[in-house]
Formats: structure tokens, C-alpha cells, sequence
């Protein structure tokens, strides 16, 4: 009875358009479910075994992506119900503790954005410690430093967006650093050089408050409201887009520099 | 009995005592790793971190700090860091060991390509599935921090920036912002990218090892543990009020007053030494510091290349040696300027406040 409902189904014309080919249990068709399935061919069909021991890989660089996307799935959702303006934000983030029974959608952002951080650090360390960054991979580990990078912009611009005195100030002390920029920041060395001093105004400064590093990353002289929606755009749009991008661009290079590190030639002979 | 152990430790904790503590502590672990990294010694260890840990939540000042809501990530850390540094120099060690009898490491025996469905296919929906249960169970338990509304007129103190950049917020009590949140910074990300191509050791891909990279281990995990998770730590649990240091089981009292002593560099040399007054302009003023900089920073290299790293330079070649000189001085710039502040109370080598340029 149920070998034949079963039978029916994965004969019939749906499930083979959707499926391809036979349960993965022969060789044959365990290449073909990697290969053909997007998410899956990813992989390669076969791995050298240590690669499958937790001992050598910590399993940190999959988990960093398993949390990126559950960052991407619970951060649609709060989206539904978080407003970045002023009057709104914070009352939004009290209403989805107030109102929502058992929720814990911002609990699971959060923390999960936490450990985001810390797998990618170790991930570094594990990559770094396997020399897994050597020839050919010395690219790969440039891109890895690069989604760093943005992982630890994902978790700052986040921080503002509840908008409680926690968060204000977190990114105030963070944003003020820009104010010492070289050049560029109002009380950075060498921001004085660039007055131009033309039309005989030598005490108008070209770098100041209202115009300098700070000022561009914050949308304003301090962390306000424009600094929210600023960093709501980042946190939601740029920095998730452009770390996606990235991320396509390190996986398929560690496929294409040889797939996960693994001991090389120099102990087949004899040493 | 217990007050006089906590008195000990709020002492111990001090930077000047803790920092070179921890520092001490990471050249021995690299020296005895083979030792250290047995599962019973380490094993050991763990029990005594934990048990200290759960000893010391019973105290009310480490618990307030340590179970604020964003802190515990940091705790989790702290051990995993540990953990996942045990595994590798545990590994290392038998490797070592390995490649010391002449057999190849454990990574290179049996290996054989298997499928990745069912095998790897199979460990990633586990690990998902774990992971994802462990993170339910810390929302539900642990409820996402809310404080009182935003506002610009209201700063807490302390200010904390979040806690992955407290080692950066660290730095703040050595060097300007436009140092240790700007360049340094920068310097980080610039260097962690460049080490693949100053890295010219071909040996220990694949594999762990210590014996065979015994530098760049040694350069990295100074980088990550002391001076990245250590200082981490040091800002977030002992970093009260006015950026006052208190001891993990210290009331934060916002009203403890610490003597302001710190001079400059151009400071001791006029004054202390040579007893003359300060020059008013700032070149004559500031030249010994900006001399000593330019030094350490472009003359110090060239003297290692001709004499001590002779044969380090010539294998880098011209362009190698001096990224990597470059990023590692930068790097080491921050010890040394601890070491001269707990020695000499020096504030600044170069004090240019009139350009905001100080060093």
C-alpha cells in the first residue's frame, strides 16, 4: 500500500520535473542530487574525509552563514513591524515585547547576531591555524577579511536601530572616533592644513562639525534621527547585499582554489 | 577568608598587574603546549575557569557585570576561545610529535574522498538543528536588553561602544581617537589581508602545527588573544565609571577618584631632565618624540634587515619586510606604550595638540 502511493508519487510528471533523478542511495545518484541542485552544488560531490571532522574544521565557517541567514529571516520580520523615525522607533520595539505573546523574534535577532561575531573570529582562527590561507587561497582569505568587516558593520549599524539610551550612546562612542579621521575628521591631524585660506579667509576652517567624516557617516553633527534612518538603509540594505555578494564570491573560490585545505605533497615523500 | 581572596583578585585584576599576567601566560602556553594541551591538564584548567566563574557569580558586583544581557555573548567567548585554542594546539602537539618521528600529520593518514550526500549534507543539518535549538533556548531565557528611551542629553557612564569594539575602546586610554579608532583600525584590516602574501612559509597547509610556524602562530594569537579578547574582556568587566578601573568583584562607585599623573615625553626630557622650560613652539619642543617615532618606525627596520633579521630579509625581499615591519611595529606599538605608561606614567611621545597630532 504505501510502496505503491509512493511509487505513484516520484513516477509521476510533478515530482520528476522537480526531482531529477533516484533516491541518493547509489553512487550515481548521490553525485546528481549535488549536482543538481543549486543550493546543494555548493558543494563538491566528494570531500577528503578529515574535512568532515568537527576537530579540524569547527564547523564555524557554516555556522557563520546558517546565522547570517537566520539574521535575514528574523530581520524580514521585524522590518513588518519597526519604524526607523524618531516618534515611532523605540515605541515599536516595546510594542514587540508588550504585545507579542511568547515572542521572541528580536531575542533570536540579536543573539544570533552575537554569535555571528564570535563564529566568524573563530573561523579566522581555525582558517589561519590550518594555514588554509596559503597558495592558492591567498584571495579567498582577502574576501574573508573583507566580510569581516561587514559582519561587525551589520552588528554596529543594528545596535542603533532599537533607539533606547543603550543604543544612542553605544554608537555615539563608536561614531565619535570619526571625528578624529586624518584629513577628514574636524579634530583629525591635518584637517587644518586643508584650509585653503582663499578670498582671505584664513579663519574659515574647509573642515569642521557640520561637513567632516563624522558628519557623513551619521547624516548630521551627532547621533539623530537622520543617523537612524542612515544606519536602518545600511543594516537592512547595503551591508546585506553587499555581504551576500561577497559570500557568493568566497564560496565559489573555495571551490575554485581546491575546495577545504588539506595536507599537501610534501608528506607523500618520505621526510 | 573569602573578602581577603576577592581583595587579592580586585588587585590582581589591575591592568598593570593583569595585562602582563595574561601576556606571561599566553608565551607559556606556547612554550609548554604539548604539556598544557593534554586532556587532563586541560581539562583541569576548564573545571578551574568554571568553577571560578560560578564561585564568583554568587558575588553581586561580577554578577551585575558579567549577566547584563549583552555581556554574556562575551562569556561564551572567553570559553569558546579557550576551547577552540585547545583543540588546535592539542592537535598541533600530536602532529608535532608526528612529524618529529617522521610520519605525516594525523590530517594526511586514511584520508580518502567519501560523498558529500549523505556524509557532509548530513553534519551540516545537525549542526544547523543544534545550533538553532541552543539559540531558541537562549531567547527564550535571556530577554533582548531595552533601556529607556534615547536621549542626547542623558550620557551613561560609563559609554560603552558594543562589546566586539571594547578592545578598540581599550586602546582610547593609550592613544588618541584618531590612532586607536581610525588608523589602528585600519591597520588591522590592512594586515590581516596582506598576510597571505607575507606569510612565504609553504609549510603547515592543511594541518595543525605549532613547530612548523612557530612565528606567524605566535604573531597571530598575540594579536587575537592578548591584544583583541584579552582587551575585550579588560573594558567590558573592569572598566567602571569614567573609565575607572575596578576589580571584578568592585562596587562601580561613579565618585573614585583617580590622581591624573600621566606626562609627555617632551615633558620628562625639559623638565626632569634637562630643567630648562618648555620650548613654546612645538617643533623644538616635540622633536626628540617625533625623532624617537621616525625611528621606531622607519629607520628601526632597516637596522633589524642589516643586522639581527638578516636572513628574515632576505628571503621577504624589499617590498615583503616592510609591509609586514610596518603592520608588526604598529602592532607592537601598543604594548610598548603600555609598558611606558605603567613605567613612566608617559601620556604621549609626540604631544602636537595644536594639529591634534599626538602619538
Amino acid at each position: 500500500m504505501w510502496s505503491n502511493i509512493s511509487k505513484y508519487v516520484t513516477d509521476s510528471q510533478v515530482w520528476k520535473s522537480i526531482i531529477r533523478h533516484g533516491y541518493p542511495d547509489t553512487r550515481r545518484n548521490r553525485v546528481l542530487i549535488i549536482l543538481s541542485n543549486v543550493f546543494l552544488h555548493l558543494h563538491p560531490t566528494k570531500v577528503p574525509s578529515h574535512s568532515l571532522k568537527l576537530s579540524y574544521t569547527w564547523c564555524m565557517g557554516g555556522l557563520t552563514f546558517f546565522l547570517f541567514l537566520v539574521e535575514t529571516l528574523t530581520g524580514v520580520l521585524l522590518m513588518f513591524y519597526y519604524r526607523p523615525v524618531g516618534e515611532y522607533a523605540y515605541n515599536d520595539i516595546l510594542a514587540l515585547r508588550e504585545h507579542v505573546p511568547l515572542g521572541i523574534m528580536r531575542e533570536l535577532h540579536r543573539w544570533a547576531a552575537h554569535a555571528m561575531v564570535i563564529t566568524v573570529w573563530l573561523h579566522m582562527l581555525r582558517v589561519f591555524l590550518t594555514g588554509s590561507y596559503k597558495p592558492p587561497r591567498e584571495f579567498n582569505w582577502g574576501i574573508g577579511v573583507v566580510l569581516l568587516t561587514l559582519t561587525l558593520l551589520l552588528s554596529f549599524t543594528g545596535y542603533l536601530l532599537p533607539w533606547d539610551q543603550l543604543a544612542i550612546w553605544a554608537i555615539t562612542v563608536g561614531s565619535n572616533m570619526a571625528r578624529a579621521t586624518p584629513f577628514v575628521g574636524h579634530e583629525g591631524p591635518g584637517s587644518k592644513l586643508l584650509n585653503p585660506g582663499l578670498f582671505g579667509m584664513e579663519d574659515v576652517p574647509l573642515i569642521h562639525a557640520t561637513d567632516d567624516a563624522r558628519f557623513v557617516l551619521l547624516g548630521g553633527p551627532f547621533v539623530g534621527e537622520a543617523t537612524l534612518l542612515r544606519f536602518y538603509v545600511l543594516h537592512c540594505v547595503f551591508i546585506p547585499l553587499a555581504a551576500a555578494t561577497l559570500m557568493a564570491a568566497h564560496f565559489w573560490r573555495v571551490r575554485k582554489d581546491g575546495g577545504i585545505s588539506a595536507p599537501t605533497d610534501e608528506f607523500s615523500k618520505p621526510l | 577568608m573569602i573578602e581577603t581572596l576577592k581583595h587579592l583578585i580586585n588587585t590582581l585584576a589591575a591592568p598593570t598587574i593583569f595585562l602582563p599576567l595574561v601576556a606571561v601566560l599566553f608565551f607559556l602556553v606556547l612554550h609548554y603546549y604539548r604539556l598544557l594541551s593534554r586532556p587532563a591538564v586541560a581539562g583541569g584548567i576548564l573545571l578551574a575557569a568554571v568553577v571560578f566563574y560560578a564561585v564568583s557569580l554568587l558575588d553581586n558586583n561580577f554578577r551585575h557585570i558579567v549577566a547584563k544581557p549583552d555581556n554574556v555573548p562575551i562569556t561564551m567567548m572567553l570559553f569558546l576561545s579557550g576551547f577552540c585554542v585547545w583543540m588546535a594546539l592539542r592537535q598541533a602537539a600530536i602532529n608535532d610529535e608526528r612529524i618529529e618521528r617522521g610520519l605525516p600529520p594525523v590530517e594526511k593518514e586514511g584520508n580518502e574522498t567519501i560523498f558529500v550526500w549523505p556524509d557532509l549534507v548530513y553534519i551540516e543539518f545537525l549542526a544547523a538543528v543544534i545550533v538553532g535549538v541552543l539559540l531558541t533556548v537562549w531567547s527564550i531565557e535571556l530577554k533582548a536588553p531595552l533601556e529607556q528611551p534615547a536621549s542626547p542629553f542623558k550620557a551613561p557612564n560609563p559609554s560603552k561602544a558594543p562589546w566586539y569594539f571594547l578592545g578598540l575602546q581599550e586602546m582610547l586610554v593609550y592613544f588618541d581617537p584618531w590612532l586607536a579608532g581610525v588608523v589602528f583600525p585600519t591597520l588591522i584590516i590592512t594586515g590581516l589581508i596582506c598576510i597571505p602574501y607575507m606569510d612565504i612559509n609553504p609549510r603547515g597547509v592543511g594541518y595543525y602545527t605549532l613547530k612548523h610556524r612557530r612565528m606567524a602562530i605566535t604573531v597571530y594569537l598575540f594579536g587575537f588573544l592578548f591584544l583583541w579578547v584579552t582587551l575585550i574582556m579588560l573594558g567590558t568587566f573592569f572598566r567602571g565609571p569614567n573609565w575607572n578601573f575596578f576589580g571584578p568583584y568592585e562596587f562601580w562607585d561613579v565618585h573614585k577618584v583617580e590622581p591624573l599623573v600621566n606626562i609627555n615625553l617632551s615633558e620628562i626630557i625639559y623638565i626632569k631632565i634637562l630643567g630648562t622650560g618648555m620650548p613654546s613652539h612645538w617643533l623644538p619642543r616635540e622633536i626628540w618624540g617625533l625623532a624617537l617615532i621616525a625611528g621606531y618606525t622607519f629607520v628601526l627596520p632597516i637596522l633589524l634587515a642589516k643586522t639581527v633579521l638578516k636572513n628574515f630579509y632576505a628571503k621577504m625581499g624589499l617590498l615583503r619586510y616592510n609591509v609586514f615591519m610596518f603592520h608588526f611595529l604598529m602592532m607592537m606599538l601598543l604594548p610598548i606604550k603600555m609598558v611606558c605608561r605603567w613605567m613612566f606614567n608617559l601620556k604621549y611621545f609626540v604631544a602636537i595638540t595644536e594639529y591634534f597630532f599626538n602619538i
